[in-house]
Formats: C-alpha cells, structure tokens, sequence
C-alpha cells in the first residue's frame, strides 16, 4: 500500500516539477522514487495483518506485493530502455507523470478487493497509455494507434461496467468475498453468467486474447517502440493478476461455467497468433502475436487452476520471465530501429557489428521461446506442469504444438542477425551507438533471464508449495 | 565429484573463450581444456575399475520447488559415453587448421567457434551423466543451442532454412519429451516412500510400471518420437543428410559421432526400462521403422557422389541397426548397441575426418572427382582402410563386435530381423569399398590436384582413431565390462 503511496506521490511530483522548472531531473527522480517504492514494498512482505483501506477496496497481501514487485521492476527497467524517449520530446513532464499514473493503475489492480477497484484500475492503467500511444503528435500511425486503443479499449470498459453491474445486481454488493459468498449459492439467476462472462470479454480484451485481438498488432506497430514495450509488459502483467484473482479465486464456484469458453479462447488464440506470426515483416508486429500467444498461455494457467499456490507462482513467474524478455528485446530493437527500421531485415548483421546486441536478443528470444536455460524455459515448464495435473490434459497438445511453431518465428529474428546483407554492414550500422547506460540495462536484463533460468527458485518459491 | 569436473571444465573453457582477450590462441586454450576433459575421463574410467564408486556420483537437491536434484554418474554406459565425448573432441577441435587462409574454413582460431563446441561438450556430457530427468531434459535442449549456431554460421549455402528445419524437427521431438517426463513426474508420487515427486531416473522406472497400458502408449511414442529424431530414425530423418551435409565438418562429426548417440543413450536408459509394457506391444513397429532406415539409407548411400552426404547416410543405416538393437530389449541387442555406440562414435569421426582432409587438399569431395590418391599419399590411403574396415565390421575392429552382438539380439527376436539387419553390413561393405577404390586407386586424370604430406596433428589423430579401432576390437572388454553390468541391472529391472 506504500508503494501504491509512493508512485502516486511521485506522479504529482513530477507534473509539479514544471512548475520549479526541475524538468531535467525528473528522470533521476523517477528512478530513484521507483527504488524507493519497491524497498517498502517489500518491507510489507508477510505482514500478518492484511492491509484494507476504505470498506475493503484494495487489500496488499503478499500475492499483490509480489505481483507489484514485479511491475516496479519491470518499469524501473522500462525507464532505464527509455531514456532517449523522454529526450526527444518537450513533454518530459507529461510523459513521466503519464507512465507513472499507468503504473498506479496497474498496481490498483492487483491489489483490488471490490469490483469497484477493478474498475479504477482498468481505467488508470489504460488512459494514460491511449495518450501515450498517440504521443509522437505528427506521426499518423501512431495518431491511429492512440485512437484505435481508445476505441477498443472503451468498448472494453463498457463490457467491464455492464458485467460488473449485471453481478452488482445478483450479489448486492462489489465486495469480492461477497460476490464469490453469492456464486457459491444455487440458483443463481440467469444475468450472473452473463455478467462474468463479459468481465471476461473485457479482460480478454486487455490481455489481447483471440477474438478480441484485433487492436493489437496495428496499436503495438503504431505507438513508439518504447510505448508498445510499456503495453506488452506492465498492462500484461497486471491484468493477469487481476484476472487470476477474478477467474482462478473469486468466481471459482461457478469455474465449470466458464471454463470451456476459457479453453476456446486459447485454442483460437494459439492458432491465430502463431500462424499470423510467421509471416510478419515488422518486428513490433511479430512480437505484438508473439504477445497474444503468451498471453493465451499464461491463461492456460487460469484453467488449469490447481487450486494451490503452484498456480499463482507459475504465473508469477511467467509474467517475470515474459515481461524481463520483452523489455530485452524492446531495447535491441529501439536500438536498430533508430536507424535502420523496424522490418526483420533491419537486423541483418547485427551480429557481425554489434555482437552485444545480438547476444541480448538472442538470450530474449531463446527466452520467449521457452528454450532452456532460460527463464522463458521454467516458465513454459510451470504451465505444462500445471495443465497436467489438470483435469484439462488435452490442451497440452496444442500448447506444445504452439512453442514448436513460436519456435520458428522467434528463430527468424536470430537468423536474421546472422545474414549477410548485400552492402557493406560497416556502413549500414554506422552512427548506431549504444550508450552506457543500455548497455547495462542489457547486461542485467540477461543476467536476470539467466539466472532466474538457473536457479528458478529465487522466484518460483516466493509463495512456498510443498 | 568427477562428473562435477567433467561438465566444469568445458563449461570454463568455453566461458573463457568468450572474453575477448584469446583471439589469436583460442585454438589453443580449446584444446588444452578439451585435453583435459579426456585426462578426467580416464581418471573416471580407472577409478571405475577400482571400485571407488564414492567418486563418481553426486546427488544434491538443485531446485527446491520442484525437487530436481543435480545428480550425476558416471558408471557403466554413462561412462563409456562420457569416455567418447571426451575423446573425440580433442580430435574434433585438432582437425581445425590454425590459420584460415581458406574461406571454407573461416571457423579456424576463431573465439566463438571453439566456445560454441566447449559447450557443446558440456551439455552432452550433462545428458549422458545424470541421473535426475529434469536436468537430463535441460542438457538436452542446450546441447542443442551450440550446433545450431555452429551451423547457422560457418554452416555451406542455404544453411539458414536448413538449420531451421533441423532445429524445428530436434526442438519438436523434445517439447514432447518434456510433456511426457512432466506426466511422469506427477506419477511418482505414487512410489516414493515419502510420496512426494521425484526426477530420479529410478523413480522414473518404477512409476512408469506402473502405469496402465494405455498411459504408457502415449508415454512410449511421446519419448520416442524425441529420441528418433535426434537419432534420426524414419520418417524423422528427413534433417539429418541436408544438415550433416551443410555443416561445417567438426559440426557434422559432432552431430554424428556424438548428438546422435544422445538419442541412442535415450532409447537405453529413458525410454525401454520406463514402458516396457509399451515397448513389448510397439516393438514390431517400431524395429520395422529401424530396420527399414537401415535398408533405405543403405539404398540411398549408393547412389551418392558427395563423399560427405554419402557418410551421412551410411550413418543413418548404422545407428538405425543400434537404434533397432536397442528396441529388441534383448541382452544381447543392447549390450551390442552399447559397444556399437562408442565404435561408430569413434568410426564416423574418423571418416569425416578423412572427408575434411580430402577437401583440404584436393578441393573436391565428388567421388567421381577423386582418384588414386594412394599413389599421392600411401600412409593417408593405409589410416583410411583401418578405419573404413572399422566402419564395415571387419573381424578385430570394434564395430565387428557392436554389429555381431546386435544381430545376434536381434535373431533372438525373429530371424527375418536378423537377416536384414545383417545385409546392411554387406551393403555397407560394397558402398564403402567402392568409394574407397574410386577414391584412392586408380590413376590421377580427372583434375589435376596434389596430396601432400599430410599435417603432423592429421597424422596423430588419424593414426590415434586407427589405434582405438583395432585396439577395442581386438580387447573390447575394456569398456564393454562394466557396460554390460548396466545393461544386465537395467533389464533385471
């Protein structure tokens, strides 16, 4: 509940900092406030007394705190990747309170414990991303990102407020407990269903799961490469958690319900995203279905629903692993794109050139792959895990038929540094610098994937499973 | 303890050679690294002979959550195999030249190259040596990295889709060896005294046991389907001549004399004492996909003119024969197939050691292109017999003894086995033999090419695999002893 304190505070600091003419150090200030808020979010951790604030809205337990940890790392990261953004604008101001208002919102909703917080949540993680999306103001794709986000998301956002009025009205109330008190009854009427199923329509709208993906290859090609590594990080993470705690938790009583519509999702979300994936030219599109497939797996974990803590420390863990992933190889690609573009082709003898580079990436997609040893690996290993012990043991054959494909693709990217190009490379990479400060990002940024491949304990034991 | 050093050496060898200080010694400072591994592994084999058991296996708790163990052993065949990789790199990375004067051999005294192979040798250490499934499971796919950048990046044209069909074919076999050790993990609980979950290959036996008959179907065939592409048994095999073809040469006798023996020590250990059940109602299918690679790539070896996509193929025959050995589950079958793991390892590297150096000096592998090369370089033409009779199991070389036990399992079964099986090594005799006379004898007039005297280091490693060859088929119970007590315990089981 600190941490939450903390980032909002820090968002009012830094809009206040255009009015002390601070501006240049916001940066400094961000990070060190970021820093700040993860040490006493952890000093939270195991506090007996569970916190609950304002009739029982939000609720840090050690669930919400891990899930938190990881979103304030991932953005302490995320800054450290894009430094260079908040330089190019005159907006450093906007942007910073922006990202950090986002974070806020993420951190609301993994710690919700009404569904009028979710609500919250949902809208101050996602706003400030549509301006966000929109934020390179002469650039007409990333205007059509901004606006295609907003749309969808609103859609989204009605489904959320239309579901959770439909459960207002069977449970009398938006506290969790009582909600899932209400599903636990029998004859339940008829609009309780619906109403979970559109919050489940709006949460797969957020994750982008299959069908209601659409948004997602066109706003993550539109919006700043920094911008799009924000969405398929932190807005993926927390939604999870939020969807665990709604789908794996709250509504288990009437799991049977919809357990089958989950599973449908996943089998169409597999099988879209990877195809579309293989014949992507983009790298941002490529990884945006690359998002959707992980998103569909890490919604394998919501089905398989072992009802212990393996479950939450798998997705804990995958959302770790995906998200330390993502962000390597966000950073490779900003890196070449800012000169050389965002095709698969742009990479071409990178590994000739920049070996430092190409060895992040590489480490990133063996990592997404889920190829050992990685951390990528014991995340894929969690799920399958789980799903076997699950009374859903079919799904394991399109799960596994998906990493071979997903193989393919994230493969093409590694090939990719290894090809020749006709010109001389010498020149085509010239002018491209890494700085100091990305080369420590990289740096850490594989030694984490590394060693959390390695010894997953240091994350899979968070939550203890015996 | 000494499996410790065995996957610490290489490790460090090749962690050393990615810091950017060794690039005019990496050759070297490989070679040291990998002479070393070879002293450990005899050390290992001598104290195996010793008794002193204390040493040579390991077992600490690795990742808590899941109760994987690091635990390691190296007796019996994971010794024998342990022995083959640590020979055959030293010769491996002896057949690299010191200066790259020729583009083909671009890979020369380069750092990454020699890193790559350390690697290499780690994970298939890793894989032949433990005994916990779920590190066995990582070694495997992390044997896998290092070949396919070996191939991506000195590999001959057209290796980009190349290497990926073989990364998608090997990486495809093992996410269902994955999802069928996970099934098998959940099993254990059942047969642990504490009923807690286990990776320990025993654990692993018992709970596969078990297990109902139609649970160890989908077992058996998940395994299976990931060990016959490694090794490659049809229909998975459609990788293995355009990858070994395309790979530069030390990355083709990686893959033959020692990747492929991974999926051979797979079939022994991980996949016939888990199902056996399984194993006795599929054997008639899956011996016939054996024994029909063994006669189709004996086929096919016929008509090939690439001295190297030639070897590729006789090599799918053999290992087809082991493979088809091991299935048998006869004493004899996989006593044979252990014995025959280790010749052929040694054999095929020793061949496309003789390809590398018939294309270092002449330029060409085309067999048609080559010819009486005996008369250019006796003591060369004198090194590639022995070790061409090795690989057509002539009577006092290792092979002999492999492929004669092989048979004789495999007559155990039914004789019709036995009797194909068996024509592979006529074929193989006539293939051999007949690129032996087109290449060697014969008279100079095709292409004007010289053959010189060959390099001190040729020389040594050529002369050192005739020496193995004859040596351990004249006395195979040198490593065959304690093999075949493996072998007795695995089907006493």
């Amino acid at each position: 509940m600190k941490g939450l304190i903390v980032i909002t505070l820090l968002g009012i600091l830094s809009l206040l900092a255009e009015v002390f003419n601070v501006k240049k150090l916001i940066y400094p200030i961000a990070i060190i406030g970021l820093l700040f808020a993860l040490i006493i979010n952890t000093t939270e951790w195991n506090n007996t007394f569970s916190w609950s604030y304002s009739d029982k809205m939000v609720m840090f337990d050690n669930l919400a705190l891990a899930f938190s940890s990881v979103l304030i790392i991932t953005a302490l990261l995320w800054l450290m990747m894009a430094k260079s953004y908040f330089n190019e604008t005159a907006n450093v101001v906007e942007h910073t309170s922006l990202v950090l208002y986002s974070l806020v919102g993420a951190l609301i909703l993994v710690a919700f414990k009404s569904l009028v917080t979710l609500f919250l949540g949902v809208e101050i993680l996602s706003i400030p991303l549509y301006v966000l999306a929109a934020s390179r103001k002469k650039d007409i794709l990333s205007n059509e990102a901004g606006f295609k986000y907003l749309i969808m998301g609103s859609f989204a956002s009605a489904f959320l407020l239309f579901g959770i009025a439909l459960l207002y009205g069977a449970a009398g109330s938006f506290d969790l407990e009582k909600v899932t008190q209400t599903l636990s009854q029998e004859h339940l009427p008829y609009f309780t269903y619906t109403g979970i199923i559109m919050i489940l329509i709006a949460m797969a709208f957020k994750v982008s799961i299959a069908p209601f993906h659409f948004w997602t290859p066109d706003v993550y090609e539109g919006s700043p490469m920094v911008i799009t590594a924000l969405m398929s990080t932190i807005v993926k993470t927390a939604a999870f958690a939020a969807i665990m705690k709604l789908f794996m938790i709250s509504f288990y009583p009437v799991f049977e319900s919809y357990v089958h519509i989950i599973s449908w999702l996943i089998i169409i979300s597999l099988i879209i995203a990877n195809l579309s994936a293989l014949n992507q030219n983009n790298t941002k599109r490529l990884l945006a279905f690359s998002s959707i497939s992980h998103a569909a797996i890490m919604m394998l974990l919501i089905i398989a629903n072992v009802r212990t803590n393996l479950s939450v420390n798998a997705l804990l863990y995958y959302a770790w692993a995906y998200s330390i992933a993502n962000i390597t190889a966000f950073a490779v690609l900003r890196i070449v794109a800012e000169k050389r573009g965002e095709t698969i082709d742009s990479l071409k003898g990178l590994a000739f050139e920049k070996p430092m580079l190409a060895f992040a990436m590489i480490i990133a997609m063996i990592s997404l792959a889920g190829i050992p040893i990685s951390a990528g690996f014991f995340a894929k290993y969690y799920v399958f895990s789980a799903l076997l012990i699950s009374p859903y043991k079919w799904l394991i054959v399109v799960a596994l038929l998906a990493s071979v494909v997903s193989v393919f693709y994230y493969l093409k990217l590694v090939i990719a540094m290894f090809q020749h190009t006709k010109q001389n490379h010498k020149e085509q990479f010239e002018g491209l610098s890494i700085s100091g400060r990305e080369v420590i990002l990289l740096t850490i940024c594989s030694l984490l994937l590394i060693a959390s491949g390695i010894y997953p304990d240091i994350i899979a034991n968070i939550f203890l499973v015996k | 303890m000494i499996g410790n050093l065995l996957l610490l050496i290489p490790l460090v060898g090749a962690l050393l050679l990615m810091l950017p200080n060794f690039k005019d010694n990496a050759r070297k400072i490989a070679l040291f690294f990998v002479g070393l591994e070879f002293l450990v592994s005899i050390a290992a084999w001598l104290l195996n002979r010793s008794s002193a058991h204390s040493l040579l296996s390991i077992d600490i708790t690795w990742i808590n959550a899941i109760n994987a163990h690091w635990s390691l052993k190296v007796t019996g065949v994971s010794l024998t195999l342990a022995i083959l990789n640590a020979v055959l790199f030293p010769i491996i990375f002896a057949s690299t030249d010191k200066n790259h004067s020729d583009s083909r051999f671009d890979y020369a005294n380069r750092p990454l190259f020699y890193s790559l192979g350390l690697f290499m040798q780690m994970a298939m250490m890793g894989v032949f040596i433990t005994r916990d499934a779920f590190s066995f499971y990582i070694f495997w796919e992390l044997a896998l990295i290092p070949i396919y950048f070996i191939c991506l990046l000195w590999g001959a044209e057209g290796k980009e889709k190349i290497t990926l069909k073989f990364f998608l074919y090997t990486f495809f076999g093992s996410v269902f060896m994955l999802a069928a050790f996970i099934y098998l993990y959940h099993h254990t609980a059942l047969v642990t005294n504490g009923g807690y979950k286990s990776w320990n290959m025993q654990d692993f036996y018992k709970a596969g046991q078990l297990m109902t008959p139609a649970q160890q179907t989908v077992i058996f065939w998940m395994l299976f389907v990931a060990f016959a592409v490694k090794i490659p048994i049809i229909p998975f095999h459609s990788w293995q001549p355009d990858t070994y073809t395309n790979a530069p040469i030390q990355g083709t006798m990686m893959l033959s004399g020692l990747m492929l023996k991974m999926g051979l020590y797979g079939l022994l250990f991980w996949l016939v004492p888990i199902v056996p059940h399984a194993l006795e109602e599929w054997k008639s299918i899956v011996m016939l996909l054996a024994i029909v690679a063994v006669v189709y790539a004996s086929l096919v070896a016929f008509v090939q003119t690439d001295f190297k996509r030639l070897l590729a193929y006789s090599s799918m025959a053999h290992v087809g024969l082991i493979s088809a050995g091991i299935l048998s589950g006869t004493r004899q079958g996989m006593d044979g197939a252990s014995v025959q793991m280790f010749a052929h390892g040694v054999y095929i590297v020793g061949l496309f050691y003789i390809v590398h150096l018939l294309e270092k000096h002449t330029g060409t592998r085309d067999i048609h292109n080559l010819g009486g090369i005996r008369n250019l370089n006796g003591q060369f033409s004198n090194l590639f017999l022995i070790i061409l009779f090795g690989s057509i199991a002539l009577p006092l070389t290792q092979g002999f003894v492999g492929e004669f036990l092989i048979v004789t399992g495999l007559s155990e079964i039914s004789l019709k086995w036995a009797i194909i099986g068996g024509l592979s090594m006529i074929f193989g005799a006539v293939y051999m033999l007949r690129s032996y006379r087109s290449i060697m004898l014969g008279d100079v007039v095709k292409t004007n090419y010289t053959f010189g005297a060959m390099d001190k280091k040729d020389k040594f490693s050529l002369f050192f695999i005739a020496i193995l060859v004859l040596l351990l088929g004249i006395y195979p119970q040198l490593l065959s002893a304690f093999a075949g007590q493996d072998i007795l315990q695995l089907l006493s089981k």
